[in-house]
């Protein structure tokens, strides 16, 4: 489906939350009146100058901002098309691009009067970093994250744990991204007078998809900047991986108005997608209401949420941000779908040429870039969001490879 | 014509407060489910509540989660819960019948074709929890066209200047979560739902039902005495995930005991 070009694709959200038919509020009525006071205070805090200060200042000395535009040399020359360079997020404070959410939003909470921080993590990335943010400022933070998750990511639990707070692991539904989203839901509906719920990706209810995007969009402002710099226009291509889609619509969302820049979002095809295991509800699955907004679910012939596969924990959900939902509907973004077997192979690729390890989540992006370069020209700028680092999936990835640690 | 308001009359000039039972559709399976469904008015439920199972039902507590996945697990869909209900009519004029559930197999199954199919089997209103007024523009309109009930919630956190909003398309009742939480949860604070229910009689003239919480006969008999009825959800649903041979009867007797508690309750109070 496609939709009639609107004048700008970064006029989003409209009053309500809607991007065309996607987004909303589709929450318990407890909740309500907290999204609409939360409304209000996010949009006191973008015109009060003093919170920028605080923000950038916080930006620049505690996250290290702002992080490197990278020529990956060695790759560009392996692949032999486009020239390939990397946002280096990963080099970010915790390690990943989700600090720079947190922080917008717990000094957010904290402008709210809230004393006490809650979120719900997959790979454990975005409690790492709002356990780290809640430490710094001195919040009591408890963090859902599902119990196969916690199997799964055992560094970034203990580092959680490491910094004050309460790791909860869920059991209920898939044990999975999914089901701490839920259980964080009902904790928050339970805590509403004392406790900010800090979600993690540009999904959930108005005004959080649209919140979470403009705190990340600092990736993308800084691209613009840097490639002025480095090769004196604007990059051609924009590479990110999709979970719920937040480094991809940082980066995306200051060149949506740029006609001439192509953009591509990877999921997570996980086993295949013919195998029905996998993670791509953009490709293969469709519209539907899930965790307070309305897109693309993977979701059975009955209106049931099926479960997510990926190797990668930060992908493994069913569901995605509805501004991404829209961009899919209106041809603005393209969206691909790269398997776990392309990921692995990517990961290794990338640590061999660059001596980066990537997360396992942008080597998803990367596996996409390895299809894509070699057949661009050679002044083709790409740019991929290396949203990541891959320390904490090592794990993970040997035992792929079948080697015991 | 819904069978709710004709039903608060009732009660109304009874004296007493109604007690409304909840059941997840099809758990644990769905002859067991419809054995149940179908004791209840004779186990003294004035309404009836049928949750319309769902995989991520956010709002509910472990008991109602889990009977969610029980239903599923043994085949429940939404054709299967309309269903139940249309059984279920077929031997009660009498009893309202409401579903209760989550937006997205509504939508799935097509809103207007639900809206259809619920008011043919007999279904009387509807309370979608994930649904609030900014976004029920469509259902809205098609359940008035179908003469369905459109049962909203108010919590807690509902205030004075929200409240307006979420009464101006209620009919049949209004149904007050009786803290900010998910049902099953810690036992209520009987005080304060004295005081919020009293505050909302002031604003709306429609039934007030309360839930979340409720479960013991004890507890259903106090919000009987301030409220138009008790809801009672996972204390029920417990009974049925204990199972057992004789899950079918040891509900319905949990049921009874309810239902003499809230009937008891004004006498009580009164004495």
């Amino acid at each position: 489906m496609t939709l009639e070009r609107p004048n700008s694709f970064r006029a989003g959200p409209d009053a309500e939350g809607h991007f065309g038919i996607y987004g909303g509020r589709f929450v318990a009525e407890t909740l309500m009146p907290l999204i609409l006071d939360l409304e209000k205070a996010y949009a006191a805090a973008r015109s009060d100058p003093q919170f920028a200060i605080q923000m950038n200042d916080l930006l620049t000395n505690y996250v290290g901002r702002p992080s490197p535009l990278y020529f990956a040399e060695r790759l560009t020359g392996h692949l032999g098309g486009a020239k390939i360079y990397f946002k280096r997020d990963e080099l970010n404070h915790t390690g990943a691009h989700k600090i720079n959410n947190c922080l917008g939003q717990i000094l957010l909470a904290m402008r709210m009067g809230k004393t006490r921080i809650i979120a719900e993590t997959g790979a454990g990335q975005h409690g790492v970093a709002t356990a780290t943010v809640a430490a710094r400022f001195g919040l009591p933070c408890e963090v859902f994250m599902g119990a196969e998750d916690v199997v799964r990511q055992k560094p970034n639990v203990f580092r959680m744990r490491l910094l004050g707070a309460k790791v909860t692991p869920v059991t209920s539904g898939s044990k999975t991204l999914k089901d701490a989203m839920n259980e964080a839901l009902r904790n928050w509906v339970t805590t509403v007078a004392d406790t900010f719920y800090c979600i993690g990706t540009v999904a959930g209810p108005h005004p959080y998809p649209a919140l979470v995007r403009d705190f990340q969009a600092i990736i993308g402002q800084e691209v613009r900047t840097q490639m002025m710099r480095a090769e004196g226009r604007l990059p051609d291509t924009l590479v990110a991986c999709i979970g719920g889609g937040s480094n991809a619509m940082g980066l995306f969302h200051p060149f949506l108005d740029e006609p001439d820049i192509q953009m591509v979002g990877v999921e997570a095809a996980g086993k295949g997608l013919e195998t029905g295991q996998h993670a791509a509800s953009l490709t293969k699955g469709r519209p539907g209401v899930l965790h307070g907004n309305r897109t693309y679910l993977l979701q059975d012939d009955d209106g049931q949420i099926t479960e997510a596969h990926s190797i990668s924990a930060g992908l493994d959900y069913p569901g995605v941000g509805p501004e991404h939902a829209w961009l899919r509907d209106t041809g603005r973004v393209t969206y691909a779908a790269v398997t776990d077997d392309e990921a692995l192979e990517a990961f290794q690729l990338c640590a061999r040429l660059e001596g980066i390890l990537p997360a396992l989540e942008p080597a998803h992006a990367l596996a996409q870039v390895v299809k894509l370069a070699p057949v661009l020209p050679r002044d083709h700028l790409l740019v991929m969001n290396l949203c990541g680092r891959g320390d904490k999936d090592i794990f993970t990835v040997a035992d792929a490879l079948g080697i015991a640690l | 014509m819904s069978r709710l308001k004709p039903r608060f009359d009732a009660l109304r000039a009874e004296g007493r407060a109604g007690l409304i039972a909840f059941i997840t559709g099809g758990d644990p399976d769905f002859d067991t489910s419809l054995a149940i469904l179908k004791g209840l008015p004779g186990a003294g439920a004035d309404l009836i509540e049928l949750g319309m199972p769902f995989t991520d039902p956010m709002a509910d507590g472990p008991s109602i989660q889990a009977s969610n996945l029980r239903a599923l697990k043994a085949g429940a869909r939404m054709t299967r819960t309309l269903d139940l209900a249309r059984a279920f009519r077929e031997g009660d004029r009498d009893t309202p019948l409401v579903l209760m559930g989550y937006l997205n197999p509504i939508e799935t199954y097509g809103v207007a074709r639900f809206a259809k199919d619920a008011r043919a089997a007999g279904v009387d209103g509807l309370i979608i929890v994930d649904l609030p007024p900014e976004e029920d523009r469509e259902l809205r309109q098609l359940m008035r066209e179908e003469s369905l009930d459109h049962i909203r919630l108010a919590s807690p956190t509902t205030d004075e200047r929200r409240l307006p909003t979420v009464l101006a398309d209620t009919s049949g009742f209004l149904y007050y979560v009786s803290m900010t939480g998910i049902t099953g949860s810690a036992a209520i604070d009987s005080e304060a739902v004295d005081r919020a229910v009293r505050a909302l009689k002031q604003a709306t003239d429609l039934p007030v039902a309360v839930g979340f919480g409720i479960k013991t006969p004890t507890q259903a008999a106090q919000i009987a005495r301030i409220a138009d009825a008790a809801v009672v959800g996972s204390a029920i649903v417990d009974k049925i995930a204990a199972g057992g041979p004789n899950v079918v009867e040891e509900t319905l007797r949990f049921v009874r005991a309810l239902a003499d508690g809230v009937r008891a309750a004004r006498q009580m109070a009164a004495e």
